[in-house]
């Protein structure tokens, strides 16, 4: 413990002082409401000309040539959603299977060894990851049969694994909160582990798991370098079918990185790069505050910030 | 199929699948290693650049991207901390609070480009400030704020009660309990929490491509209104933009970024663990 304050409890200028600095303490706070209102001022700022000038019909179509003034977003909509539905197909299963190992099976040693691993994981830039992506991982992908290596499902495999420190983490606190008694009940009835597991704990964190898999997706729509760089940069609509997976796709997040350095400022395909930004912050802004409303916003903070 | 026997079964399946998760990252962490550990040495790390950045060092890269480093610190930590001291100690539990909780779980949600989009918008150009260290530093400040006051906050609420009650009895004001008394017992986990945003902001690129990152300059800054090279932008650069860059370059410039995050990293999970294992109550 350290001494005890030595002033003298009823000086004047003392609380004076304090006075001063909670009225800081509470500027801090009420920051972060600022913050938040600020960057979607700003957005709608520099990007309301989207919304303004280009038609609706345009700009839900399907031609994404800046040169020729047509900004079709539906490619980019493609894109974003081929690359996170791959990634998620990925990760979930992954994410959530190894939180049951970790929480339900791993012995004590192991956990201590393999959860400062997850944090190794997720301290990982995602530039770098997009580097290895690059040199490493597409041409893999390229040998096994693809056109290019450069494709959504390069860009989905890299997003998995770094979405999967947030998924295992919420996940595994998700089975933490699961009582013990219910596993004893259904152990002292004659339940075999895994028969506990799969009737008893998984259903009970149940919404635990949802919120992972929510904030997962939110991790994965917002990733910019690694897709940059994995998913070939083609701003147009693949054929459907299963090889859409298999092409190159271009995202919203890829988009505004890999454009915003060439625009004329206050040109409009400026602003269109601020538009996505502005559809980007409404859809991750409406994901966490789904996860919010599930969990009540205390859970949902301490899932998410304090594990990183 | 016995009940044994799918027991047996779903074991085994389920840690084959930790294992598909958790050997892919010593994998990487190894692949990185070797690949990139014959390119370092005193001149790479110490060198500028020469001959169109194909030979010599990447000093100004890793120079910038610990002066932006310590920008973040400086723009993020004093807030950050105010506001978790706020959330933890003064806050009641009323709509105020309840949207500064929101701000905060959607701050951490919004995506690194769109920080930088934020950055570009307000830093560079409402403020003036140009592409600048500056506008770089408050725009990856910003984007950590919500990392510092969760971890900050949950320091602090994990001070006991009774040493609040017991230094409030002897007619310590609020604030003296806070700073002599909660504050010092919460400090290693608030130092966890800002070292983890840290190494975050240190290997971001998206927040800096619009507001502070230099494809290329031959000097040092000067002044926080110059650009300045940073490590994530430099990898970018040099693995895509420049045609003909020798491997070993590239992977020893992942490398040292690498380390860089992952020594802040394991720093920062350091100081966690020997708290816990120190903690005397």
């Amino acid at each position: 413990m350290t001494t005890a304050p030595t002033t003298p409890p009823d000086s004047r200028s003392r609380r004076r002082g304090e006075a001063a600095i909670e009225l800081l303490i509470w500027l801090a706070g009420v920051s972060a409401i600022a913050i938040v209102a600020l960057i979607f001022f700003f957005l709608l700022r520099e990007g309301i000309n989207t919304f303004l000038d280009i038609p609706l019909r345009q700009l839900f179509g399907v031609r994404w040539y800046p040169i020729e003034d047509q900004f079709g977003l539906m490619p980019l909509l493609v894109g974003t959603f081929l690359v996170t539905i791959g990634a998620v197909v990925i990760a979930v299963p992954l994410g959530v299977v190894a939180a049951i190992y970790l929480g339900e099976i791993a012995p004590l040693w192991l956990r201590e060894i393999l959860k400062p691993l997850i944090e190794i994981l997720a301290g990982i830039p995602s530039i770098v990851l997009g580097f290895l992506g690059w040199v490493a991982l597409a041409p893999i992908i390229q040998n096994l049969g693809a056109p290019t290596g450069l494709t959504a499902f390069t860009g989905s495999l890299l997003l998995a694994y770094m979405s999967l420190p947030t998924i295992i983490s919420i996940s595994e606190d998700a089975l933490y909160a699961v009582p013990k008694e219910y596993r004893d009940g259904s152990l002292a009835i004659g339940a075999t582990q895994w028969q506990t597991i799969w009737r008893v704990v998984l259903p009970a964190a149940r919404s635990g798991l949802v919120i992972a898999v929510m904030l997962g997706i939110g991790r994965v729509i917002g990733e910019t370098m690694a897709v940059l760089m994995v998913t070939g940069n083609a701003a147009n609509i693949p054929n459907f079918g299963l090889s859409m997976f298999f092409s190159p796709v271009r995202t919203m997040t890829a988009t505004i990185a890999a454009e915003m350095g060439e625009v004329a400022q206050g040109s409009l395909h400026y602003s269109v790069l601020f538009g996505i930004g502005l559809i980007l912050f409404l859809i991750t802004f409406t994901v966490n505050w789904l996860a919010t409303r599930l969990v009540g916003v205390e859970g949902a903070r301490r899932q998410r910030g304090g594990r990183l | 199929m016995s009940r044994q026997r799918s027991q047996r079964l779903a074991v085994a399946l389920i840690t084959a699948v930790a294992v598909l998760v958790f050997v892919p990252v010593i994998a990487i962490i190894g692949y990185l290693i070797v690949s990139g550990i014959g390119a370092l040495n005193w001149e790479f790390l110490t060198a500028m650049p020469r001959n169109g950045m194909k030979e010599g060092g990447i000093m100004p890269a890793i120079v910038g991207t610990l002066i932006l480093t310590m920008g973040t610190a400086l723009v993020s930590m004093p807030v950050s901390l105010l506001a978790a001291i706020y959330l933890a100690e003064y806050a009641r539990d009323n709509r105020l609070t309840r949207t500064i909780r929101m701000a905060i779980v959607n701050l951490a949600g919004i995506p690194s480009i769109v920080y930088g989009l934020f950055g570009l918008g307000a830093f560079v150009l409402a403020a003036g400030f140009g592409t600048s260290i500056i506008a770089g530093s408050l725009t990856l400040g910003i984007m950590t704020m919500p990392v510092v006051i969760s971890t900050a906050e949950e320091a602090i609420n994990s001070v006991p009660q009774q040493f609040r009650t017991v230094s409030l009895s002897l007619g310590a004001s609020k604030w003296q309990t806070i700073r002599h008394q909660v504050l010092p017992h919460a400090l290693p986990g608030i130092l966890t929490g800002m070292i983890l945003g840290l190494s975050r902001a240190a290997g971001e690129t998206a927040p800096i491509l619009f507001t502070v990152a230099a494809f290329y300059v031959p000097t040092l800054p000067s002044s926080i209104f110059d650009q300045t090279m940073a490590l994530p932008y430099h990898l970018y650069v040099i693995s895509t933009q420049v045609p003909g860059m020798p491997l070993t370059i590239q992977y020893g410039t992942a490398l040292v970024l690498l380390l860089i995050t992952l020594t802040l990293t394991l720093l920062a999970t350091g100081v966690r663990t020997t708290m816990r294992r120190r903690r005397d109550w």
